[in-house]
């Protein structure tokens, strides 16, 4: 299998990207690390007349702090972003999301702003970031803008990204230190590190008497987009985290999930992995929050 | 045909060559510069049996174009062992515990355990595993591999052990 003829850029900034992207119309396509889009062109799923390589543009790497929000460079590399000392003690539901992502071999070429485009309905980073309110921001030769994770996820593989547009960065805004804060992410797969069933992402704050004061619940791999589990998080603020909260929260996850089916695993079974991970995600959020000091 | 100059550093040497955009790295090891230990497998990033080292770092590059690997620093199978005559202590730990029955993943076995055992002297199991994680063996059923790999590592940290003192003769 070997991909259709292309040309081939590698332009040194952003702004020769965003001309390349607006010359191209839609027969230029961004590469970074490749490793869902070098599949795509030698099965000849893909076709574009021009691939650009943003992958070593500097202004689209590395990974900074600010008081109010970490923010990652689209094209830092995942094994990059796994190793990261920022990453791991800010956003720890993200290295652990991380963790469940491919192979070594992957992570050290894919990257962040990589999977997050290519919106693979069963991606972990994805799935962190939607449970995280990240914001994703983009350039084109008609200029930058900000786009909400909530508004990004279309449809599998399509994005609120246009054609002509690059993304840059991901920002995922801190949780204010209103007490612990842990969390747990959770994946069922064939095999390690094969495409997630589903998988589930909890983040949550706890109180000094151990109440949950704020929760984020995400799920993944069920539908057609990545989904934030509103209705159970809704249940679960305001109370403890006990049995019976995590019996509710299971029940709710897989009443309220819009799951399909195909030939690895039908609707039903993805309902019933949902709610047991959605229950097995909070639990262990819950117990890292609880890890913390006080 | 798009054309692009490339000059990468393979095992050492510095390789330059004239390709299409679309020759994987893969192939361009094997086809262009006869490097054949490599080995191409699925062809799409799932078997492993591909993989190199670029910038010391483990990648499968069978998902890479060779235009990507400009200027890069690429380690082959080929590259492992000290000379052209002998193996590695890894290479040679996969014979001495049969860590191979067709060879065919072994060269990506290889790469992405070279790779453990640089960063890592004393890996567990289960970090032999998860660094072997992403290659595919349909003969030994992993254990030998992950046996060998242990065993290299056992020789490769004696190997930075003082040298037993000699026995004195005659008191």
């Amino acid at each position: 299998m070997k991909a259709v003829d292309f040309d081939y850029q590698r332009p040194a900034g952003l702004s020769e990207t965003c001309a390349l992207l607006a010359e191209g119309g839609g027969e230029a396509k961004i590469i970074a690390g490749g490793q869902t889009l070098v599949p795509l062109l030698v099965m000849r799923l893909a076709r574009p007349a021009l691939l650009i390589d943003i992958n070593r543009i500097a202004e689209l790497q590395g990974i900074a702090e600010s008081g109010d929000a970490v923010e990652i460079r689209a094209c830092t590399s995942q094994a990059r972003a796994l190793a990261d000392r920022v990453v791991r003690r800010r956003l720890p539901l993200l290295a652990k999301a991380l963790s469940f992502v491919g192979h070594a071999q992957t992570r050290n070429r894919g990257t962040i702003g990589g999977s997050l485009a290519n919106a693979d309905p069963a991606a972990e980073i994805g799935l962190a970031a939607l449970a995280l309110d990240a914001e994703l921001s983009s350039r084109s030769a008609r200029g930058a803008r900000t786009i909400a994770i909530g508004q990004f996820f279309v449809s599998p593989l399509v994005t609120a990204l246009a054609a002509e547009e690059c993304l840059t960065a991901v920002r995922f805004p801190a949780w204010r230190a209103d007490g612990r804060i842990g969390s747990g992410f959770q994946e069922t797969s064939i095999r390690r590190s094969d495409f997630a069933l589903v998988a589930a992402a909890a983040q949550l704050a706890l109180d000094k008497s151990g109440v949950c004061t704020r929760i984020a619940i995400s799920l993944g791999g069920a539908g057609a987009t990545p989904v934030r589990l509103t209705a159970v998080e809704q249940a679960l603020v305001g109370g403890k985290l006990g049995d019976g909260a995590l019996a509710t929260a299971e029940k709710l996850a897989q009443d309220n999930l819009d799951a399909s089916g195909d030939i690895h695993a039908s609707a039903a079974h993805r309902r019933r992995i949902a709610g047991a991970l959605v229950a097995r995600a909070v639990a262990e959020a819950r117990d890292a929050a609880l890890a913390e000091p006080a | 045909m798009s054309q692009h100059p490339v000059t990468l550093t393979v095992n050492g040497e510095t390789r330059s060559a004239d390709v299409p955009a679309r020759l994987t790295l893969v192939d361009f090891l094997r086809e262009t510069l006869n490097l054949t230990g490599t080995h191409a497998g699925c062809e799409h990033g799932v078997c492993g049996a591909c993989t190199v080292l670029m910038d010391g770092e483990p990648v499968r590059s069978c998902l890479l174009f060779a235009v990507q690997a400009d200027g890069a620093q690429i380690v082959t199978v080929e590259g492992l062992a000290p000379d052209a005559e002998g193996l590695s202590v890894l290479q040679d730990s996969f014979c001495e515990v049969h860590a191979l029955q067709c060879g065919f993943c072994t060269p990506g076995m290889l790469i992405a355990a070279h790779a453990l055992l640089t960063r890592n002297p004393d890996p567990s199991d289960a970090d032999i595993r998860e660094a072997i994680g992403g290659n595919l063996c349909r003969c030994t059923g992993y254990k030998q591999i992950v046996e060998a790999v242990a065993l290299a590592a056992r020789r490769l940290r004696g190997a930075n052990e003082p040298a037993p003192r000699e026995r004195s003769h005659g008191g």
